[in-house]
């Protein structure tokens, strides 16, 4: 979780990843930032986030996004 | 059937009516029944298109679910015998499987698009090549049909497969409810291209009559006419005379066509969408917006945000992610970080994707060349502003503007304009000519005659441009009420006799105002010999 | 009465108000977006004037400029007691006709209904214009409906009959005077349906006819004509065919050969005035107003003369000057066509 907090406060400095869970919904996020973000992602936990995740529910906070990782590196 | 023609008019309420006649079981076969006979309006053949596109898709997103629901038995089933590389084995080869079917079926149908809206540009293309290279041979251009309303159709059923195929939701059993969502006729004209699971509720679900939905819808409809009628329809006029004359409307014409278009389109477009959405609100289907004040933007990304949103989403989520984020674009990702170290490598799978959706998105707009730069262009100014990031920063840390209201008015000039400047490029003959029309701006100073003389003679009176203003004022001032949440809504707070009038006027002004029928040439009733 | 009940009935209320004055509203906008004639153009005002009518003709003309132009229903009173009127528009067309016969013939049996053969040589719906200066005249009846139908271009929409507003609605911005002022009538232009003219423009030299392929009229033209027939037959009433004395546009002679076999075997009669000018003293250096086209006033009254005569001699009809109150309504409408013609010759008197 820190790691991912980490790569997500790189991209907006300004935002308080922990406390916010509408990253998605308010335009936080948009789609450049998540192509950033599932790169890193890539790089960093050795996950594939494909398209079909890319929807709200699991970028919306830091904590969704962690928890899809989970999910995703238990397969 | 146009929606600005009486016989459209007659066939919605006569629709509306039967819809609330009818047992509620009936609403949506009625509605299938409907958009199908609206179909038919646009020719017979058109019928086979949209058939063998609603086949396809049905048969293609059923077999990927069964595959779906299979895999996942078969895989409780032998939880215990099964190793996990066996497992891993099954799943991939049944991934496969889905795949191959989705893949069949996108090719199948963005081919038909592709033959029936691209096969003469390819042609005109390979013809220019011929050209060059000297040679007398030329193909002929083909005469192909376009059935009505194919590149929305088209990218509404592809994106219900594509989201079967990820498993976002199961595929619809019953062909005819699956063909109604295809050919759901109010979207048929322009959009927007909705998404099978906000639609499917509404859709298929079952309507009371309820008076406050109905005469909201009808309020919507209503309003989107006037837009089409009052103002887009009049500019028109306007816009085709200074678009029609390359020769005469250059410098400050060009501007003001320009600034008439952005009027006429924005009208023109967001009406009808008012009057597609106003439609399935009467017959209480909910669908998403399409339109969010885009020409309120501050920025060009955000521009693309709030115009034509359904286009845009579409784009973003079945090619700007798969692209971007596919396993060897992350490895090329890689890759250019490890040579052009990680600020630059780190921006080439964003910037390869949005290179091809532009691509794409300019040729959906149209099969010209003018639409592929049109696209790239947006392309190259939403990269630029990306890459001035930090400039902005910078200043912004310097300078306190970024909530003044002068400098907010600023940036949604600038991209006003900026957007403006782009869309010349689908109302000029070709490329070189639009980069002509546009460079006439900053070296044609002819402001004076233009406005003395000019503007006055592009078929448009005094009474049309004082039509077009009070049109244009009233179009604003609701955008900005519209900001603070529905303006229908406040209205409806308000005593019942508010509402009707200003609905009631807002009917009598698109009768009176709107630029509609034959028109009225006073010498043609001159009585002369007979 | 619950106040959520108070409300609703309010509502209702407020709805219903709200909509008969937006209705009213319309309706007042139609009336002022739509021509009313009453400027150079008087001839769209004509069919209209019908139904203001006691209808107890004893003779109806039906057809176009050739009719209301050429005859005086005044003269055929004066001199032979003859009760006629004038049912007719610019560029009347065959079934626009039949409509206009139906539509009278459900307000009275004239003994005689004339008919001007010049729209035969129309097949086809012609002009817009002209359309609606028939059309929008007659009052809602099936004629109405079926004349619209019959009469429609494929730019035009049933609906915009209907509703006129629909089709006039571009007016709003070239309103003059007139159309506030006739906003709820117009003021009467014809005299039993003759249009008067004074003017005198000599005949110089008449327009040599284009040659045609075909001369033979259309199905169409025909069937109507067949139509007025069959129904004059229904309801016993005469009809009578004639051709009026406008040396152009061209009549020809094939186009008049086949109006007389056509008489002759339905058992018609027929005339064509081109044949009797010298009989009837047309002098077409004094008596039109258009260089040949049309009568003048001058002209007219000979020619209506000429015919009254004829009709009395040949469809028998009666003097009806005894009837008291027939000539008390025909002593104010003279006392108007003198004024008007004296008012008009007063007016050419300035211009020269």
């Amino acid at each position: 979780m820190e790691q991912l907090l980490e790569i997500l406060s790189d991209l907006h400095p300004e935002v308080d990843f922990e406390e916010c869970d509408t990253l998605i919904d308010d335009g936080i996020l948009d789609s450049f930032d998540i192509v950033s973000l599932i790169s890193e992602i890539n790089e960093e936990f050795d996950v594939v986030i494909s398209a079909e995740h890319i929807i709200p529910e699991n970028f919306n906070s830091a904590e969704a996004l962690y928890a899809l990782i989970e999910r995703l590196e238990e397969e | 059937m146009l929606f600005t023609s009486y016989r459209f008019l007659a066939f919605i309420l006569g629709l509306f009516l039967l819809y609330y006649v009818v047992p509620k079981k009936c609403q949506w076969p009625l509605l299938l029944v409907a958009s199908y006979i609206f179909y038919a309006f646009a020719g017979w053949e058109c019928l086979v298109f949209i058939g063998a596109t609603t086949l396809t898709t049905y048969g293609a997103g059923l077999l990927i679910d069964q595959n779906h629901a299979r895999q996942k038995n078969y895989l409780a089933e032998h939880k215990a015998d099964l190793s996990k590389e066996e497992k891993k084995a099954y799943k991939e080869k049944q991934k496969n499987k889905r795949f191959a079917l989705m893949v069949v079926c996108l090719v199948f149908n963005f081919g038909i698009l592709a033959v029936l809206k691209y096969t003469n540009f390819v042609i005109a293309n390979i013809n220019g090549v011929l050209q060059m290279t000297g040679s007398e041979n030329m193909l002929s251009f083909r005469n192909l049909l376009l059935p009505l309303g194919i590149s929305f159709y088209t990218f509404q059923s592809m994106g219900y497969l594509i989201d079967i195929h990820r498993g976002k939701y199961s595929a619809q059993k019953n062909v005819f409810k699956f063909a109604l969502f295809v050919s759901f006729f109010p979207q048929l004209i322009q959009g927007p291209i909705s998404r099978y699971d906000d639609l499917e509720k509404g859709l298929f679900g079952q309507h009371a009559f309820d008076w406050q939905t109905v005469s909201f819808g009808l309020q919507r409809i209503l309003w989107g006419f006037f837009k089409k009628l009052v103002i887009a329809d009049r500019m028109l006029i306007g816009v085709n005379a200074l678009i029609g004359d390359t020769d005469t409307y250059t410098g400050f014409y060009v501007f003001l066509g320009m600034l008439f278009y952005a009027l006429q389109l924005y009208a023109d477009f967001t009406g009808g969408i008012d009057i597609t959405i106003g439609i399935a609100q009467v017959l209480g289907i909910p669908m998403q917006e399409n339109f969010n004040r885009p020409y309120f933007s501050k920025g060009i990304k955000e521009y693309w945000r709030r115009w034509h949103i359904s286009l845009g989403s579409w784009f973003t989520d079945y090619l700007f992610y798969p692209i971007s984020v596919c396993k060897p674009m992350l490895k090329v990702s890689k890759f250019s970080r490890k040579v052009l170290g990680e600020k630059i490598g780190k921006r080439v799978p964003v910037y390869a994707a949005s290179i091809a959706v532009w691509f794409v998105t300019g040729i959906w707009h149209g099969a010209a060349w003018n639409f592929v730069v049109w696209g790239l262009g947006n392309c190259f100014f939403i990269m630029l502003s990306q890459e001035c990031e930090p400039l902005y920063e910078k200043f912004h840390a310097r300078f306190a503007v970024k909530d003044k209201m002068w400098f907010k008015a600023f940036q949604i000039g600038r991209t006003f304009l900026l957007m403006c400047s782009l869309r010349m490029l689908d109302c000029y003959r070709d490329v070189p000519m639009t980069f002509r029309m546009f460079s006439s701006m900053f070296t044609d100073w002819n402001i004076g005659e233009a406005v003395t003389v000019g503007m006055w003679n592009l078929g448009l009176g005094v009474h049309d441009y004082v039509v077009l203003a009070a049109g244009t004022v009233i179009l604003f001032t609701v955008s900005m009420v519209g900001r603070r949440g529905s303006v229908r809504e406040m209205l409806a707070k308000k005593p019942a006799f508010v509402s009707i009038a200003v609905f009631g006027a807002l009917f009598i002004a698109t009768v009176l105002f709107g630029a509609y029928g034959m028109g009225y040439d006073a010498s043609q009733f001159i009585y002369n010999q007979f | 009465m619950t106040e959520k009940k108070k409300g609703r009935g309010k509502r209702i209320v407020s709805v219903v108000i709200g909509l008969v004055v937006i209705v009213a509203v319309l309706a007042l906008l139609q009336r002022l977006v739509m021509p009313k004639y009453m400027g150079d153009v008087k001839e769209g005002a004509l069919i209209g004037e019908y139904y203001d009518e006691e209808k107890d003709f004893d003779v109806v003309f039906i057809g176009d400029c050739e009719v209301y132009e050429n005859f005086v229903p005044a003269t055929l009173w004066e001199n032979y007691g003859i009760n006629s009127y004038i049912r007719g528009s610019a560029q009347q067309l065959i079934w626009q006709s039949y409509y206009l016969m139906e539509e009278t013939l459900q307000y009275e049996k004239p003994d005689v209904i004339v008919f001007n053969v010049l729209s035969l040589q129309y097949n086809e719906p012609q002009k817009e214009a002209y359309n609606r200066m028939t059309i929008d005249g007659m009052r809602w009846s099936t004629s109405k409906v079926g004349c619209i139908q019959a009469s429609m271009l494929e730019s035009e929409s049933f609906i915009e009959y209907v509703f006129p507003l629909l089709r006039y609605h571009d007016r709003w911005s070239e309103l003059e005077p007139e159309d506030f002022k006739y906003i709820l009538g117009a003021e009467k232009v014809g005299h039993n349906g003759y249009y008067m003219q004074v003017g005198v423009v000599p005949v110089e030299y008449i327009p040599e006819g284009k040659i045609l392929g075909d001369y033979s009229f259309g199905d169409n033209a025909w069937s109507y004509l067949d139509k007025m027939v069959a129904l004059c037959e229904e309801n016993d009433v005469e009809l009578v065919l004639i051709k009026a004395p406008s040396l152009y546009p061209e009549w020809y002679e094939e186009w008049d050969v086949q109006v007389e076999e056509y008489a002759e075997a339905h058992n018609l009669k027929y005339i064509n005035f081109l044949e009797h000018t010298e009989e009837i003293g047309l002098d077409f250096s004094t008596d039109t107003y258009d260089a040949g086209l049309h009568l003048n006033l001058y002209g007219a009254v000979k020619l209506t003369d000429y015919f009254g005569a004829w009709l009395v001699e040949e469809c028998g009809l009666e003097d009806r000057r005894g009837e008291e109150e027939l000539s008390n309504a025909w002593e104010v409408k003279l006392e108007c066509f003198y004024n008007q013609k004296e008012e008009l010759e007063a007016l050419k008197e300035e211009e020269f």
